[in-house]
């Protein structure tokens, strides 16, 4: 055997046990949500398949049981359509007047877009529960949408992407009698269709995974997310494992769809950043 | 009259960044601001506020608890560092070999964990960690003989818990980004190389490295940002934001505890003010010293 071969064949084996490692939690919890929630707290999150303590009670708990999952899982989602429908829209628009035209204030402007995306948003945490007190926005979606409407590192990838884009478009739509804002609702929006879907992406994962400003900001449990309401079945009082874990389980479900759905567009979304204009 | 302005192409584009000056304005000038002006101050919700001047940090630098918090997230930050960055890199080069069987499926097995919220990832790594001797981690341990380890207990295991979850999450990311970074350089190098003799290592340091600088400078920053403002993956291994002896407590836990938890919003805004220019500072020398400024022209 060469030595090619052997390396290759070494490399195979040390992927082959990380992936194992990596995916052994998955498998942990897909088991453990077949077990009771007594069975866990007795023995803890285990790769024992032990078909005499598994069954489907906790899915059926969870699809009749008499808890608000459902109603955390709708809100995560209309929650989620809006905030990237809305972010996208504004975010293009942004971007596009950054890359298409030549203005008083534009560096200066831009520089702003990178200052956001270089200071860490938890230190404005405390200032901005203050301002949604004071603006009576608590307990809104408002209070979570409102701050995020031009997200800085969605601006930046969108005029990175624009700036790839012929600028003739633009000009044929002027010679074609079109005003600014059809230029870039008919001719320009078309064609970014793909930064579209990595961006629709990546906003997606972060809202329906967004955790810490809901938590601060909703307070009625009708309105909770789904990481929200996951996070108040672990009380001190004692945990709700029947729930947590199958609802965990459930919740990876949507993601991990289109993930593989549309795993190209998330390794574009998610390597944005990383890839210089 | 007023239809045709702003139709015209001189005003269009501010109609085009009106949105984002309103949202930078209202939702981050604004905020800094007041969070620079509450540090100075001593204020809670709903209440009125008088200025202190510096007391706030007079009293941060004579806290014990707060220096706990400072080291914790900077020594997670610095961890997170050391273990997420070179061995994503050797694993993108490797990937990025074509003749790897399963590449693909790899690629992918290794980036789910990062389509899961912090709330189910940590839960499940609480569970792993558990006490129990029939706890995953420690039934593993009990095959050698070892445990059952009281993870969340002690300082070093706690970390150890910690940063298991940091590894599992963004080790896929992280090669995502380096893959992106491998793309970017012309397979001649290498032939070139492999014509002049060079050794495997020998292309890696030589070519791959100094190559996937600015994949790496932007990995740093990203990391260095994240790691030193990490609270929830603490907030759920810990199920709260108490640890015993506050082993896991962060800076934005710190920040969370006085101003939600005790309401001290002066005191917490002072504390968001030294995170700002820790941070600020770590990356301003990270980037001299990797020579970000003198590239820019």
């Amino acid at each position: 055997m060469s030595k090619a071969a052997g390396s290759r064949i070494a490399v195979f084996a040390v992927f082959v046990v990380i992936c194992a490692l990596v995916l052994l939690p998955f498998y942990a919890v897909t088991l453990s949500s077949f077990k009771s929630g007594a069975e866990l707290i007795r023995y803890g999150l285990n790769l024992r398949f032990d078909l005499s303590v598994m069954s489907l009670d906790n899915f059926v708990y969870l699809f009749t049981g008499d808890h608000a999952y459902f109603t955390w899982f709708t809100n995560s989602l209309v929650l989620t359509v809006v905030q990237v429908a809305v972010t996208l829209f504004i975010s293009s628009a942004v971007a596009y007047g950054f890359a298409a035209y030549h203005f008083k204030g534009k560096n200066a402007l831009f520089v702003c877009v990178l200052l956001i995306m270089m200071v860490p948003f938890e230190i404005l945490l405390l200032p901005l529960y203050t301002l949604t007190y004071n603006l009576g926005l608590m307990n809104s979606y408002a209070a979570i949408i409102l701050p995020g409407l031009a997200n800085a590192s969605t601006i930046f990838f969108f005029r990175q992407y624009l700036r790839g884009v012929p600028h003739e478009i633009i000009d044929s739509g002027r010679v074609d009698g079109a005003t600014e804002y059809g230029i870039y609702a008919r001719l320009i929006l078309p064609v970014m269709k793909p930064a579209f879907a990595a961006m629709g992406i990546l906003t997606g994962m972060g809202s329906w995974n967004n955790f810490l400003w809901p938590f601060m900001v909703l307070g009625d449990d009708r309105k909770f997310t789904l990481p929200i309401g996951l996070k108040t079945l672990l009380t001190p009082y004692g945990n709700n494992y029947d729930l947590l874990i199958v609802g965990s389980f459930f919740s990876i479900v949507p993601i991990f769809i289109l993930f593989v759905a549309f795993q190209k567009y998330f390794i574009d979304g998610m390597t944005a950043g990383a890839v210089k204009g | 009259m007023i239809g045709r302005f702003l139709y015209s192409q001189k005003v269009a584009p501010y109609v085009f960044v009106l949105p984002f000056v309103l949202v930078f304005l209202v939702f981050w000038i604004y905020p800094l601001a007041s969070a620079l002006e509450m540090s100075f101050q001593k204020t809670t919700l709903g209440q009125g506020a008088h200025w202190i001047g510096w007391d706030n940090y007079a009293k941060l630098a004579g806290d014990s608890v707060f220096r706990k918090a400072v080291a914790n997230s900077v020594v997670y930050m610095a961890l997170t560092l050391v273990i997420l960055i070179p061995f994503p890199m050797l694993f993108a080069v490797w990937i990025n070999n074509k003749s790897l069987w399963g590449r693909e499926f790899f690629k992918s097995s290794l980036f789910f964990p990062a389509l899961t919220s912090v709330v189910v990832a940590g839960t499940i790594f609480r569970l792993m960690f558990g006490e129990m001797q029939g706890s995953l981690i420690n039934s593993f341990l009990g095959l050698f003989g070892i445990g059952p380890v009281k993870f969340l207990k002690e300082q070093a295991t706690g970390f150890v818990a910690l940063l298991s979850l940091a590894t599992w999450r963004w080790t896929g990311v992280n090669i995502l980004y380096f893959l992106a970074g491998l793309k970017n350089i012309p397979d001649e190098y290498y032939e070139a190389a492999a014509i002049d003799g060079a050794s495997a290592f020998q292309r890696f340091t030589r070519i791959t490295m100094p190559l996937l600088k600015p994949t790496t400078i932007y990995v740093i920053t990203i990391s260095v940002y994240g790691g030193l403002a990490m609270f929830v993956e603490s907030m759920m291994l810990w199920n709260g934001n108490n640890s015993p002896k506050n082993i896991g407590l962060t800076i934005v836990g710190y920040l969370y505890r006085q101003g939600i938890e005790k309401n001290e919003l002066g005191y917490a805004a002072a504390v968001g003010i030294v995170l700002l220019v820790i941070t600020m500072a770590i990356n301003l020398v990270q980037l001299t010293l990797t020579g970000m400024f003198r590239k820019e022209d």
